[in-house]
């Protein structure tokens, strides 16, 4: 059998420091946010302000033909009513592509784009001036799939597309394609001896944080701007809002304010420039938060995707060939379309041993919601799809799903799809056995003494079933997610880190622009700096453009990037204050002209342990200061034709057992337990890790029963964006989520971290999906599932 | 939008005779929301907070006397034993928090299909209370109260003073139908309540009609199976053929619409399922020695 490994922990060469890496210390934020009284970005105030409101479009596509402002001007208490002709500079933004206009002009490309601003001293009065603005729009025939777009006759969601990949589309409808070819898939698949082939659906999922888009512009004396908002990336903000302002990034001072979670739904632009252009307008501040309904207009979401797939077996279960094409709606502007293709694309084998592929995934323009970053970012639908050829294949084999996946399990050394080879532990077969292995809970398990508890049966509290109908189903699944900015992105963090004596105590002071979403970056980077300089306290500077980028706190990369980045700052702080050291005990000891000295205890220590000099004594008031960027190893762009090339930095797994009880003449589904196993490289702090991996399967759960905002293909409008529609797992729904993570460091990475965030969120869903597959024995290719699908009404 | 504050009930109906197109509000869950919408900009709000006697209720000989605004927390731990029913579907609504607030009276007065108290309403049997400044007090039988898509019988004039619902004689069942297991509107619902004393058996359908229905036929197939083979006296189990005729006849009653929380078909199907479970449930608690009134939950 492929991947043996047993996933005995790698060894970490590792300081012992209190409160350093590898401990469950609490987060600096945890209480606060429990008790409601952390500050998020919405509840800023600013004396003086005024109120930031949007109108957006009520069509998807449409001309527009004019624009009526007067009456909405005439209101007592409105300042400003601005559209696309008051923008001060440039008239569109974009991480990859500018196509976004900051206002619609000339027409509207999706249902929700925004397309005039109003300020107001009120809330309610800029509401109301929003809706006394006249549109006039002609509307414009719909691209809403891949045969809408590439039809001949296409409309052109953009005309005149100047982005890098436009020269090489075969559609100016498609953002862009990537291909994959290794080995022969055609020829290969003549020696199969099953074939399984299938198409599959996935839905658009939404991040849903619970903050909605919010901030405060507050104009400055010097014509400049201080913004106050929650993102995922200042810096990528900051150097698209400053263009649409007119003003050079020094003039547009950036501050991280509380985020109520992302998800990937804050690494583009939403408020940031509306705000801005009205307090520069009105030279006042201007607050601007998005209630829910807004909020699923203002952020991009997950891609849909339609996957279409052919696997080849031998008969002793060996993987032949693969086929695929992956369609990825993107809808009407680009946000990260183009990257998610070459996730789609180049993970699309999934963890597996495949040496003949034929791959291609495409992004679509098209008039439906901008899709871009979230949690898994296209690996996530590849997931969904291949694994429920896995278990076809298997049930074709007559083989165990699971040993039928161990015996193609990838491991290192094996080559991607790509040509690139794995270069560090990959426990695929491992992390399989380990959820596979636990005990089972017991059978009708929602039989009690006092009868049936309803809680615990599919319709929970809505008392559908006491056991009538109920199938229990069991589902295996595993995927592989990269790590960090691929595809030859000059991906870095950059960390301060100044060390001093205040009030007799040697003191740390890490600044970074990493974005705190709620991962728990604060609480892991004071772990590193207490690690590295051996101090206890560690303050964490708020997060702001005064510093050099952290790069996005997104791809599972901030522990590695930034992590990386604060470690190896530390380390030249504390050269630093062995330097100091030297000049002002050097003569005292022979050791201090050696190499072998650390920082342990708020002491200079040699390896040996003998104290030389406290910290304090040797810095006495000199602040030492170290501001370093620091860089992942680099990757390369994936070919156009051919795909090769090595685009990822790293891999992160993780494997999931689903077990559901499926009502099967309701359709219901109640989850009892979703069992995960993943390898994390190295648990720098094992609460957060554990919490991780439980909230990135609980939102994989969501996607597999419940979440999905419905487009209505006929006018391309969304149909559900409030929390009454679009429903989000309860505490009732949400199972059992055992978690048996083990430590294969990877040797490139700070202390052998892998990001963990992402991996648990691709597995979950097909694990779940397959569970319900075994519970009903339909196919149900399609997720969320809904209870029509399993009824067949 | 002006804020009405009646200090009693008295002004409050002076209120609404005064301003005809004042909303009542209570705890707000159905007509807040609307407003968060933007559904509806009402030009007055009439708050029945500050009146006592609304958030009281009262067991009487034969029926509970309901005031509207008692919250549903209070219908669960309160009134399990008079009104099973309407204690299962208050269990059913919402989230803790909502249920600390929401009560009977807002979903009467919105009168939309989806509301979790109607089926339990119409299956016991319930006569709402109204009364007007210049004509007084009458009761609308609940069969009489739901008159299209949220829309319901009471006259501009009028406010909802209580709800009388009938003491439970037999066992009573609820079930309702989300796509998530807690905390979500109905897809549809479906109640039953079994009536010994009057060998009759009710039913109420949420969710599957342009307003709650009963399953008229249903009822009338079921009554009369029911007598004829004899089983109010012998308490022997219900055929499989008898029960699952009821199921079918319980879909028939529905005439739903595709919307994002379902489809018309599955709506027929899940309402014939939940049909034939509350028989079952309830005939068996019926049957069985404790004859509880709730079924067997």
């Amino acid at each position: 059998m492929a991947g043996t490994t047993t996933g005995a922990p790698t060894n970490v060469t590792q300081k012992y420091n209190q409160g350093g890496i590898g401990e469950s210390t609490l987060r600096p934020d945890g209480t606060l946010k429990v008790t409601g009284e952390f500050a998020y970005s919405s509840d800023m105030w600013h004396e003086d302000m005024l109120w930031g409101q949007t109108l957006r479009s009520t069509v998807a596509h449409a001309e527009i033909v004019s624009i009526d402002t007067s009456e909405a001007l005439k209101m007592d208490g409105v300042y400003a009513v601005l559209t696309a002709d008051d923008m001060p500079a440039a008239k569109n933004y974009g991480m990859e592509f500018q196509d976004t206009p900051i206002l619609a002009y000339g027409k509207v490309r999706h249902h929700g784009e925004p397309v005039a601003l109003v300020a107001a001293d009120h809330p309610e009065t800029a509401r109301r001036a929003a809706a006394k603005i006249v549109i006039e729009y002609r509307e414009l025939p719909l691209i809403t799939d891949e045969a809408s777009a590439t039809a001949p006759d296409a409309i052109l969601v953009h005309e005149n597309r100047d982005d890098h990949h436009a020269p090489f589309v075969p559609h100016p409808n498609i953002v862009h394609h990537q291909p994959i070819q290794r080995g022969n898939a055609e020829e290969a698949a003549k020696k199969a001896d099953f074939i399984v082939k299938g198409e599959y659906t996935f839905g658009m999922q939404d991040q849903a944080f619970l903050g909605p888009e919010s901030g405060l512009a507050v104009p400055a004396e010097d014509g400049g701007i201080d913004l106050y908002v929650a993102t995922q990336w200042l810096h990528s903000d900051l150097k698209q809002i400053a263009p649409c302002l007119g003003l050079p990034e020094e003039k547009v001072r950036m501050t991280m304010s509380g985020v109520g979670g992302a998800f990937g739904g804050r690494e583009d632009i939403s408020m940031q420039i509306q705000a801005s252009v009205l307090a520069l307008r009105t030279g006042k501040p201007v607050k601007m938060v998005y209630n829910r309904t807004e909020s699923f207009f203002g952020h991009v979401h997950r891609h849909p995707a339609k996957l279409y797939y052919e696997h080849g077996a031998t008969k002793d279960g060996k993987l032949t060939h693969m086929k695929c094409k992956i369609v990825l709606d993107g809808g009407a502007y680009a946000s990260s379309t183009a990257s998610v293709v070459g996730n789609a694309s180049s993970l699309s084998v999934g963890p597996y041993v495949i040496d003949n592929v034929d791959i291609l995934a495409i992004g679509l323009y098209s008039n439906n919601p901008p899709c871009g970053a979230m949690r898994g970012f296209g690996a996530v639908q590849a997931c969904f799809a291949y694994e429920a050829q896995m278990d076809k294949l298997a049930a074709k084999l007559g083989m165990d799903p699971v040993e039928f996946r161990q015996l193609n399990a990838m491991e290192e050394g094996t080559i991607m799809p790509t040509g690139q080879p794995v270069e560090s532990p990959a426990p695929v077969a491992e992390l399989l056995r380990r959820v596979k292995s636990r005990p089972l809970p017991p059978e009708r398990q929602w039989e009690s003494s006092e009868g049936a508890d309803v809680r615990a049966l599919p319709g929970g509290l809505s008392n559908t079933t006491h056991g009538e109908g109920v199938v229990r189903g069991i589902g295996y699944a595993v995927g592989i997610k990269n790590v960090g900015f691929s595809e030859g992105f000059d991906d870095y963090s950059t960390a301060k880190i100044s060390m001093q004596v205040i009030n007799g105590e040697a003191v740390a002071v890490v600044h970074t622009a990493m974005a705190e979403v709620g991962q728990g970056g604060v609480t892991i980077h004071a772990q590193i700096a207490r690690t590295e300089l051996g101090v206890q306290q560690v303050t964490i500077h708020p997060a702001d453009t005064q510093v050099g980028s952290a790069g996005s706190t997104s791809a599972g990369r901030q522990t590695y990037m930034t992590g990386g980045a604060i470690k190896n700052s530390c380390e030249l702080v504390r050269e630093q204050v062995f330097e100091i050291g030297r000049r002002k005990f050097g003569s005292y000891h022979p050791a201090w002209a050696t190499e072998e000295l650390n920082l342990e205890g708020g002491k200079v220590v040699t390896n040996a342990g003998e104290v030389l000099a406290s910290i304090v004594d040797v810095l006495e008031d000199e602040v030492v200061s170290v501001e370093e960027e620091w860089r992942h190893q680099p990757t390369e762009a994936f070919d156009r034709v051919t795909g090769q090339g090595r685009g990822h930095v790293q891999y992160a797994f993780a494997a999931h057992r689903a077990v559901v009880e499926v009502d099967t003449e309701l359709g219901l589904v109640k989850v009892i337990e979703l069992a995960c196993a993943q390898d994390v490289g190295k648990a720098l702090n094992p609460l957060s890790v554990v919490g991780q991996i439980q909230g990135g399967t609980t939102q994989g759960l969501g996607v597999a029963v419940m979440e999905e905002i419905i487009v209505d293909p006929k006018t391309a409008k969304v149909r559900n964006p409030s929390f009454t529609d679009y429903l989000l797992p309860t505490i009732l729904d949400t199972p059992t989520i055992p978690v048996d993570y083990i430590e294969m460091a990877d040797p490139k990475a700070p202390y052998g971290v892998r990001g963990i965030g992402e991996a648990p969120t691709l597995s979950s869903t097909p694990a779940v999906l397959a569970a319900i597959r075994n519970a009903t024995g339909l196919e149900l290719n399609k997720t969320p599932v809904r209870p029509e699908h399993i009824t067949g009404t | 939008m002006d804020f009405l504050r009646p200090a009693s009930w008295e002004e409050a109906l002076a209120a609404k005779a005064e301003h005809p197109t004042a909303v009542p509000i209570a705890g707000g869950t159905d007509v807040m929301v609307e407003i968060n919408f933007d559904h509806r900009r009402p030009e007055y709000l009439l708050d029945l907070n500050r009146i006592t006697e609304l958030n009281e209720w009262h067991v009487g000989e034969e029926k509970v006397a309901l005031g509207p605004s008692v919250p549903y927390t209070k219908i669960m731990e309160n009134l399990r034993t008079e009104l099973p029913g309407l204690a299962l579907a208050s269990h059913t609504v919402a989230s803790p928090q909502i249920r600390n607030r929401g009560g009977v009276g807002g979903n009467l007065g919105c009168a939309s299909p989806a509301g979790d108290s109607h089926p339990a309403l119409l299956s016991s049997g319930a006569d709402v209370e109204v009364e007007s400044q210049a004509r007084g007090s009458r009761l609308i039988p609940i069969d009489e109260f739901y008159k299209g898509v949220k829309r319901n019988a009471l006259e501009q004039d009028e406010l909802i003073k209580a709800i009388h619902i009938p003491k439970a004689d037999g066992p009573q069942q609820f079930s309702k139908v989300g796509t998530r297991n807690a905390m979500v509107i109905a897809v549809c619902a479906f109640g039953l309540a079994l009536h010994p004393s009057t060998r009759t058996v009710r039913t109420g359908i949420g969710s599957a009609a342009p307003t709650p229905v009963r399953a008229k036929a249903a009822e009338e197939f079921l009554n009369a199976a029911l007598e004829e083979g004899g089983f109010w006296d012998s308490g022997k189990i219900i055929t499989p053929s008898i029960a699952k005729q009821f199921a079918t006849l319980a879909s028939g009653a529905c005439n739903p619409i595709d919307d994002v929380r379902g489809t018309a078909n599955y709506r027929r199907h899940a309402v014939g399922v939940m049909a034939r479970r509350n028989l079952m449930w309830t005939w068996e608690s019926y049957r069985g020695e404790g004859r509880t009134l709730e079924g067997a939950a």
